[in-house]
């Protein structure tokens, strides 16, 4: 088996998970430059309610093809997380918009611990299975395995992606969310409703991360209410990697870092390997002090 | 808040004297109190412990204005100072006279590694900024747990999982803090005189952060915090202002790292992860950044309410719904961060902010209405 | 009269920003005890100047020479130390210190007191702490805002925020204050009593390199006056000399006098 190619195929799949969720984490960045703690969690409640969907439809006899019983959980799980987005938003950060800074970072944190004990409540404290529902053939790809699965995430993800493009670049919305983020003061005198925008930007963010959750889940075959607090940090890591704020940078961010962290754990170890991802990151930012694509903030004197 | 009242010095001294008293008896009441009052007494020394690293961070995020969310690590450099040095694990490895040093060279050793980790982490990340910074320390303080995880081999040097077990106790004046002591026909167990013992320290972190809160470098500190450019252009060299800041922190921290690892008696890593850091943190902020009497009450409070809610849950449980519905594991932290959020949403300035915060604050709030 | 004496010698000094050229080649030269002006349309490149001299931004070229050393490309810290302070175009105080203490943060650079003087209060930490003190109430006293020495910074008015900062600059013991736009926004009384502090402290024996709009002060109050336009100098004398310079006139009016 070619380790390489099979390390970069491992390092894709999860690249490409990491920086759907660092779109969540750098949008609401970009557009309030708060570090929106509890979006890990979000992740994670789009997983669980997922899986619980796909189980009751089975339960209830409901015998469709895998790829719909998907399809089915993420329509249920989707507006789960945008509505916990949305109420997120508006009870615990949208009060402190003018509070010191680090105000909105505890409630994010407070936020984060409420979603994952009440996780726990609900779904108990063990690791859930990811329904059997999806092919499992490993195809030969030059030497390396692949899945169905890996590459059904890697090209959703890119779809995703570009979407989240389309929409940021040639919509109304994404021009008033561009305008937001940039000043959100002249946004607002140029007839932007700001709330809205704000709004709208932790429920598109939550959905790509709802979508992610479920990729997780589906890629680990397992689901587990404490999941959100790791993949959320190396998702945050990858946004900060790439210049927080920046949608490209989010996206550069996640693949790289799926990389180095696959290459790490293929050729030198694998418990070193979030040391090493974390080593990497430091190391970018002493030489680019706002990441690899983000904007050199000039001071003004 | 409550000092302002107290103008004349007299006044002070009686309260000063009263908060003595109260600190003193404190073990014993919660043992006359309380039934479980011995577990009262160590969640007391634990949130001692606390104390002292809100402080620790308080200096870099509450004067200094940089955001460290890996603050735990300099925890974790102290108290594994401490183990390595005082349990059986390395003591085939090193010579004779590097195991069980005095204590107080110990407690020296210990703030000292702690606050070259602090300059080591301060040194590559000086240039950066707000969010970018507290990733980098997130990731610092993560690298230092990892790293105590798997050090076990080649060479096993932290014992990785498992931790360090049998830590020796503290020796001070030829008295041995891991058996009761007997002294005034009084009695007192390990978590008793380890209550004086990290009191002392407490008051003596308390005591060293006010001198140089009142000294040229607290003012260099918080000049940073205000403007790093106007800073800068007054000559204060903010490399090296920061750098101490770092490693002042980090020292506190070590000190309460020694003491939490003779006091335990065995680490692990699972003690230092980021949840520790965050904890910290919130203790800080929730307090009243910047501001001693609020720092302190932060700690308390986040260390101690999850302990209360322990005791109370289950009666509460039972009391609304008539019996247990839900885990009261998760239920304490669910309303934890419940009453965290709260708090902030009614206080963002803290509960206990410095007067020029609140002042600060209020008037945001006056211009945002007016 | 002694022959002027050179203080501060700018030779040749480029700084870009991308494509911009901000400074190209600006040579200038201020002699010890004069006020020497600095004036130029917006963006003419007067703060970039003063940011550069003061180390908050890296020159690309050229030499600073100031009072015998090399201050070219130096650390903030060292340019303040060798005796260059200055205030900032858009205040820049310690918002939530009080007046006192940012003139206290001013001297810094002067003092020594560290971590041990600090926490013990030795006899000689305890004395430098006692005599940055004195000295800060002197100095607010010298600006005129000695009964607002326990207020915040931000709560200060607009005028008081100005005179503060220049406290504090003068709390560096500087040899040269260099001040960026201190007028603006003030009242003609404000400016008026501006004038007569900025004398008095040249009458104190310190040069005074500064950036105004305010034809009139200027013309007023300078020893000699260089004019900036797009990053370079383009007239340097006496003030009525350079009132009457056709280049002058034309950068500012945009026209070439008939
Ligand atoms: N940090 C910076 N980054 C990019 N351009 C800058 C920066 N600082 C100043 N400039 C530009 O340099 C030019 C000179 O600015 P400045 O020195 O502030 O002018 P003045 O003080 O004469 O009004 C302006 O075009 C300004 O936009
Ligand atoms: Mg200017």
């Amino acid at each position: 088996m070619d380790i390489f190619l099979q390390q970069i195929i491992n390092g894709l799949v999860v690249g490409s998970i990491y920086a759907l969720i660092a779109l969540g984490y750098t949008m609401v960045y970009g557009i309030m430059q708060l570090i929106n703690f509890a979006h890990g969690e979000i992740v994670m409640i789009g997983a669980m309610v997922t899986i619980t969907c796909i189980n009751l439809l089975i339960g209830a006899g409901i015998n469709l093809p895998g790829p719909l019983l998907l399809l089915a959980g993420l329509l249920m799980a989707i507006p789960v997380s945008m509505l916990l987005g949305f109420a997120i938003e508006r009870i615990a950060y949208r009060p402190l918009r003018r509070a010191p800074r680090l105000a909105p970072l505890i409630t994010a944190i407070g936020v984060s611990i409420v979603l994952q004990q009440a996780a726990m409540l609900i779904w108990g404290r063990n690791y859930r299975p990811f329904p059997a529902i999806l092919p499992t053939e490993v195809h030969d790809f030059f030497g390396a395995a692949i899945t169905d699965l890996q590459v059904a995430i890697v090209v959703l993800a890119l779809l995703l992606m570009g979407g989240l493009f389309f929409l940021i670049e040639r919509t109304k919305l994404g021009r008033a969310m561009r305008a937001t983020s940039q000043n959100p003061e002249v946004a607002g005198l140029m007839g932007v409703n700001i709330n809205t925008i704000i709004s709208m930007t932790f429920m598109i963010g939550s959905a790509l991360g709802a979508m992610a959750g479920v990729m997780v889940a589906a890629n680990y075959d397992q689901a587990h209410a404490y999941m959100g607090s790791l993949i959320g940090l190396k998702a945050f890591t990858a946004a900060v990697l790439g210049g927080i704020g920046n949608l490209a940078g989010a996206v550069v961010g996640g693949i790289l870092l799926g990389l180095i962290e696959s290459m790490c754990a293929g050729y030198l170890s694998s418990s070193y390997k979030d040391v090493f991802a974390f080593v990497v990151l430091i190391g970018v930012l002493v030489f680019r002090p706002s990441g690899l694509l983000g904007e050199r903030v000039a001071d003004r004197a | 808040m409550a000092i302002d009242f107290l103008k004349t010095p007299r006044q002070r001294l009686a309260v000063y004297i009263a908060l003595a008293v109260v600190l003193a008896v404190l073990p014993w009441a919660l043992g006359g109190l309380f039934e479980n009052g011995k577990s009262w007494l160590r969640a007391v020394d634990f949130a001692l412990l606390y104390i002292m690293l809100a402080l620790g961070l308080n200096i870099v995020v509450g004067y200094t204005g940089l955001l460290d969310l890996g603050y735990i690590a300099f925890y974790a450099v102290g108290a594994y100072t401490y183990a390595l040095l005082n349990s059986p694990h390395l003591q085939a490895m090193l010579p004779v006279w590097m195991m069980h040093p005095p204590f107080v060279v110990m407690i020296i050793l210990a703030a000292f590694m702690a606050g070259l980790f602090g300059v080591l982490l301060g040194t590559p990340t000086l240039k950066l900024r707000g969010d970018y910074l507290a990733i980098v320390t997130l990731g610092f303080g993560e690298i230092i747990r990892i790293c105590l995880n798997n050090l076990d081999h080649p060479i096993n040097i932290t014992n990785g999982p498992q931790g360090l077990n049998g830590i020796s106790k503290v020796h001070l004046f030829g008295l041995d803090f891991g058996k009761p002591i007997q002294w005034l026909g009084l009695t007192f167990d390990v978590a008793h005189s380890y209550y004086y013992l990290i009191l002392a320290f407490c008051a003596l972190i308390i005591f060293v952060t006010l001198r140089l809160q009142q000294s040229r470098i607290g003012r260099a500190w918080v000049a940073i915090r205000e403007d790093e450019i106007a800073a800068n252009a007054m000559g204060i060299n903010t490399r090296n202002i920061k750098l101490l800041a770092f490693a002042m922190g980090a020292s506190f921290g070590g000190v309460s790292g020694a003491l939490f690892a003779s006091f335990q008696g065995f680490v692990s890593p699972e003690s230092f992860v980021l949840m520790e850091s965050v904890m910290v943190l919130c203790m800080v902020v929730l307090g009243g950044m910047g501001n001693i009497p609020g720092v302190i009450l932060g700690a308390i409070l986040v260390s101690i309410t999850p302990e209360l809610l322990r005791d109370a849950i289950n009666p509460l449980q039972s009391a609304v719904f008539g019996r247990r519905v839900f885990d009261p594991e998760n239920l304490r932290m669910l309303i934890f961060g419940l009453a965290m959020i709260t708090i902030m949403l009614l206080r963002p300035e803290g509960l206990w902010p410095s007067r020029r915060r609140k002042l600060e604050i209020h008037e945001h709030e006056e211009e945002a209405t007016a | 009269m002694n022959a002027p004496q050179q203080l501060l010698a700018i030779e040749g000094i480029h700084k870009r920003f991308g494509g911009l050229h901000a400074l190209n080649d600006v040579t200038l030269s201020i002699n010890k005890g004069e006020i020497y002006g600095l004036i130029g349309p917006n963006g003419a490149g007067k703060t970039t100047l003063f940011n550069v001299l003061t180390g908050l931004y890296l020159p690309d070229e050229g030499k600073f020479n100031f009072d015998g050393k090399n201050l070219f490309r130096q650390k903030p810290y060292v340019v303040v130390e060798s005796g260059i302070a200055r205030t900032f175009q858009n205040i820049r105080l310690f918002h939530n210190m009080t007046a006192l203490e940012n003139v206290m943060v001013g001297q810094h650079v002067r003092t020594k007191a560290g971590v041990i003087g600090a926490v013990f209060r030795n006899p000689s930490a305890k004395a430098e702490e006692a005599t940055i003190k004195a000295r800060a109430e002197e100095l607010l006293d010298y600006v005129g805002i000695g009964k607002r020495k326990n207020e915040l910074a931000r709560n200060l008015s607009y005028g008081d925020q100005r005179r503060l900062e220049i406290a504090r600059a003068l709390a560096t013991k500087p040899i040269l204050l260099a001040l960026d736009e201190p007028a603006a926004g003030m009242n003609p009384n404000e400016t008026a009593a501006l004038k007569t502090l900025m004398e008095k402290i040249r009458s104190d024996g310190v040069t005074i390199l500064l950036i105004e709009h305010d034809v009139k002060l200027m013309m007023g109050l300078c020893d000699r006056i260089a004019v900036l336009d797009y990053g370079k100098k383009i007239a340097e004398g006496v003030p009525e000399q350079v009132k009457n310079d056709p280049r002058v006139i034309e950068a500012y009016l945009g026209v070439a006098p008939e």
